[in-house]
């Protein structure tokens, strides 16, 4: 049972905003990771897909799963894919000022079998169309993890790559089982 | 245009700097976007030939006579 949080980084986006943030150099000194994130990006939906990328690499995401609820249906899925999909977070159609929240966890992120995630996140949207999801995922890499990137994806409002949106902020925290 | 930009935060130093994604970045997540997209798809026209097909189902069972009720009771 873990018993320690230590905060390694945080990151908020600034006015500009900026398509992806990228946490460099994490550490190898705890058991778990624990990311929670809270993202709004200005793309013209209400939601917004975020990709997760470990070391920068774009394979070996072989086995993520999916449930879903949008407020009308429930859905489930599979993936392959060259990211880990971390959600659909909130996108400009969304009510205003309001953020996509989420929580992901890597047990054993430093240890040298493949990497299992979970994911747990939900929109905001007060209509009847809101996302939330749970995701199970894996990296069949065994390095250890020492760089999560989190990356929108799509075109904005503009017709220019899809940003995160200013406030947007995510925090990682290792934990240690002793 | 400018490439649109990242956030590169160094966790052992805790100094964060904004950069230009490179050429390669762009490509690579217009080439995952596209993906996705064509995995949604995918889902969704799955989705929607599962529907057609309990349509046609409900259709043929109301037509030997069973009724909305019943129906619904083999599910």
């Amino acid at each position: 049972m873990a018993n320690t949080y230590t905060l390694i980084s945080s990151s908020t986006v600034g006015s500009g905003g900026v398509s992806s943030i990228d946490f460099t150099s994490i550490p190898a000194t705890y058991t778990d990771l624990l990311v929670k994130y809270s993202l709004r990006t200005d793309n013209a939906n209400i939601f917004s897909l975020t990709f997760l990328y470990f070391n920068g690499s774009q394979t070996s995401y072989t086995a993520a799963k999916q449930l879903e609820g949008t407020g009308a249906a429930a859905a489930s899925s599979s993936f392959a894919t060259t990211y880990l999909y971390a959600d659909d977070g909130v996108g400009n159609s969304s009510t205003a000022n309001t953020f996509g929240n989420g929580e992901l966890y890597i047990p054993n992120y430093a240890g040298s079998n493949n990497k299992s995630t979970s994911t747990d996140s939900v929109g905001e949207n007060n209509a009847t169309t809101a996302y939330s999801q749970l995701i199970a995922g894996l990296w069949g890499n065994s390095a250890a993890i020492n760089r999560i990137t989190f990356s929108t994806s799509g075109t904005s409002l503009t017709g220019s790559a899809t940003k995160f949106v200013q406030y947007s902020t995510v925090y990682i925290y290792g934990i240690k089982n002793s | 245009m400018p490439n649109p930009t990242k956030l590169i935060v160094d966790c052992s130093t805790g100094v964060t700097t904004e950069v230009e994604l490179t050429d390669e970045e762009v490509a690579q997540r217009e080439a995952d976007a596209a993906a996705f997209a064509e995995i949604k798809a995918a889902e969704e026209a799955a989705e929607a030939a599962k529907a057609a097909a309990k349509a046609s189902a409900e259709a043929k069972l109301a037509a030997l006579g069973l009724t909305a009720d019943e129906i619904s009771a083999l599910y």
